[in-house]
């Protein structure tokens, strides 16, 4: 199977070991679950601006599709399918899947979850409204293809979203040095510096795919009050929209 | 037996539990609000004689849910607030004049704000109210499911317990409390006088704590008696006559004669705060959390607090799609709200230990205290808006804004 190529094996071994505890707010996800409700706001806004909808509505993306890359055990696939869209998450683990549709059958949330790698889903031609890959790309051997992939799904006036780390000398020291080694918030060897991408990179990529970059924001976390924040600051961590610009 | 399945489930339909049910799902929740006594029975006048102290900012987070509207009429707004130390000369005055145009809180009869709350809940398609119906028990999982005394189950994403001081929610989910007894007891009544009180309230400053008259509508004031929990039984069991002449040395007679109206009542005063408001699947409201002494009239206005600021963080956390007992959702619900009530329950004890008692440094020392604070206007001020609810990180509703 050529296109299991651009999946790193020894990453979803280490995903699938913690694959039980995903949800559990004090375990290996924490980092994640704190980062969490900031990053749904950027997504939520952005999509709503982007679909016309309100975002103070319960359920604006009624009606709406949305494919999550690398979904893991659901922490924005469930609250993106609360918010109305009707949501298809992969990852390429049979553990990170199983956890997730046991967690959203617990939830009461009909998600359609599946271990497929998103080269294949780009095969089959589905286009979704909304496409996401949340702390994905610094995990995958070739982003290049995997970026090629990922913006093919993305449907007419619909919008891709991204968020990774930056290949900055801060996106090593606080991104793998202090993350990883001194505050312990992320297990050892999660991410490799090497494979972090800068924003120009993903934007060139994209655009050869005809899509437009639209967003660029940076995350960062606030040592005083305990809390990230969505900053102009994109030297770490940082999160970006893309459009496909037909209607 | 279906297993039903709302979004928030409210276990406790009083002042404070109706309040949460109603703004939670006025903002679109589906919401469940379960109480164990009989709506018909709660909304007699011999159920709860009580008056409740609504301060300003408590008032906009029932206007901001749609209940104000239906009580207004019958709310009796304070103007001024009078505190007095036991026969000294100088006392502390609050005008709300000095700080704008708005009252400085309104006192309603709790049988009034039970059935405006009542009123307003009926209008609300997607909140259930089930009373009469007995909690047996909660079990917290991938959701919170809860047995009914009938066999039945309900499924909700969060339990709030607003289910009182003694809260069983709260011991099941073993929380610990800090908890003492004032050796005080607290006397409840209603009394009419010939001159009206013109929106004035007072605060006496008697030996064995604060004696509160607070104006009612129609020429009435609510009583409210802080006794030594020793002499208070032979109080209440006095004949009409005698315990009319004991209330009428303690009020004064700045307003005339006054008549007792309906029933005496009383309660033991007692102090509570939760070493933690959340639990998995679980928040406390109002006296489940915390339980503070009478002296300031807060003890409400804090769960109203309560109430605005957890129905904010789960109608921000819901739309973000999260779990409505998402981690982050109730740490902030909890950071949020002990501050402000760790403090207001340190100042009421504080205040209280201050003014029960006659030891004569001390007396001088309190008397200095409110002539300092009388004298220094930011500082009044302050304490003024504090009295009004309207100090602090104050949630959406209560700054008149909508959920």
């Amino acid at each position: 199977m050529a296109a299991q190529s651009n999946i790193d094996d020894a990453d979803i071994a280490r995903f699938a070991e913690q694959a039980p505890q995903w949800w559990d707010p004090h375990g290996t996800t924490k980092p994640l679950q704190r980062i969490n409700p900031v990053r749904l706001a950027f997504i939520r806004d952005r999509l709503a601006a982007r679909f016309g909808r309100d975002a103070k509505s319960l359920r604006p993306f009624a009606g709406l599709t949305l494919l999550d890359i690398g979904s893991g055990a659901g922490l924005v696939a469930e609250p993106m399918t609360r918010l109305g869209f009707a949501v298809t998450g992969i990852d390429a683990g049979d553990a990170v899947i199983n956890a997730a549709r046991a967690h959203a059958e617990g939830a009461a949330l009909a998600i359609t979850y599946r271990a497929e790698p998103v080269e294949r889903v780009a095969a089959k031609g589905n286009q979704f409204n909304a496409v996401l890959a949340l702390e994905v790309i610094e995990h995958v051997p070739d982003p290049d293809a995997f970026l090629r992939a990922a913006a093919s799904l993305v449907a007419p006036g619909g919008a891709l979203i991204l968020s990774t780390l930056n290949r900055t000398a801060r996106g090593f020291v606080l991104g793998i040095v202090a993350a990883e080694r001194i505050l312990g918030w992320v297990p050892r060897g999660t991410h490799d510096w090497r494979r972090f991408r800068r924003p120009s990179e993903l934007a060139a990529t994209l655009r050869r795919q005809g899509l437009l970059l639209e967003a660029m924001v940076g995350l960062s976390y606030d040592p005083i009050r305990d809390r990230w924040q969505l900053t102009s600051d994109i030297a770490v961590n940082y999160l970006i929209m893309a459009v496909h610009p037909h209607r | 037996m279906a297993t039903a399945r709302v979004e928030l489930a409210v276990v406790g339909g009083g002042l404070n539990g109706m309040t949460l049910g109603i703004a939670c799902a006025s903002a679109g929740l589906r919401v469940a609000v379960l109480d164990r006594e009989d709506p018909a029975t709660i909304l007699s006048e011999r159920f709860d004689g009580r008056t409740s102290a609504i301060a300003y900012g408590s008032m906009r987070v029932l206007a901001g849910i749609g209940v104000w509207p239906l009580v207004a009429d019958q709310a009796e707004a304070i103007l001024e607030i009078r505190v007095v130390d036991n026969s000294a000369p100088l006392f502390l005055h609050y005008d709300h004049r000095e700080i704008g145009d708005e009252p400085l809180g309104w006192i309603v009869e709790n049988r009034h704000l039970r059935r405006a709350l009542h009123d307003r809940a009926g209008q609300l398609p997607n909140l259930e109210l089930i009373a009469p119906m007995a909690v047996e028990q909660a079990d917290y999982g991938a959701a919170a499911t809860l047995t009914l005394a009938d066999g039945g189950k309900l499924q909700a994403e969060l339990i709030a317990a607003a289910d009182g001081k003694n809260s069983p929610l709260r011991e099941a989910a073993r929380i610990r409390t800090v908890t003492w007894s004032y050796p005080q007891i607290g006397i409840v009544t209603t009394v009419r006088h010939p001159k009206p009180h013109r929106g004035v309230a007072v605060e006496h400053f008697l030996p064995a704590g604060p004696f509160a008259i607070l104006p009612m509508t129609d020429s009435r004031s609510s009583i409210v008696w802080t006794e030594d929990a020793g002499l208070a039984p032979a109080l209440l069991a006095l004949d009409d006559g005698a315990f009319h002449r004991e209330l009428q040395r303690r009020f004064g007679d700045f307003l005339g004669e006054i008549s007792v109206e309906g029933p005496r009542w009383s309660y033991p005063l007692s102090f509570l705060h939760a070493t933690s408001y959340i639990a998995p699947r679980l928040a406390l409201v109002g006296e489940a959390a915390h339980v503070i002494h009478p002296i300031a009239g807060q003890g409400l206005n804090l769960g109203i607090r309560d109430t605005a600021a957890l129905a904010e963080c789960l109608v921000d956390g819901r739309r973000l799609g999260l779990d409505l007992a998402d981690a982050t959702l109730l740490a902030r619900y909890q950071r949020w709200r002990r501050f402000d009530n760790v403090m207001l329950a340190g100042v009421t004890d504080g205040l209280n230990r201050l003014f029960s008692n006659t030891v004569p440094p001390i007396k001088v020392a309190r008397d200095l205290g409110l002539a300092a604070v009388a004298h220094i206007p930011p500082l009044k001020r302050l304490f003024m808006r504090h009295a009004m609810g309207m100090i602090g990180d104050l949630p959406r509703l209560v700054r008149g804004e909508a959920l």
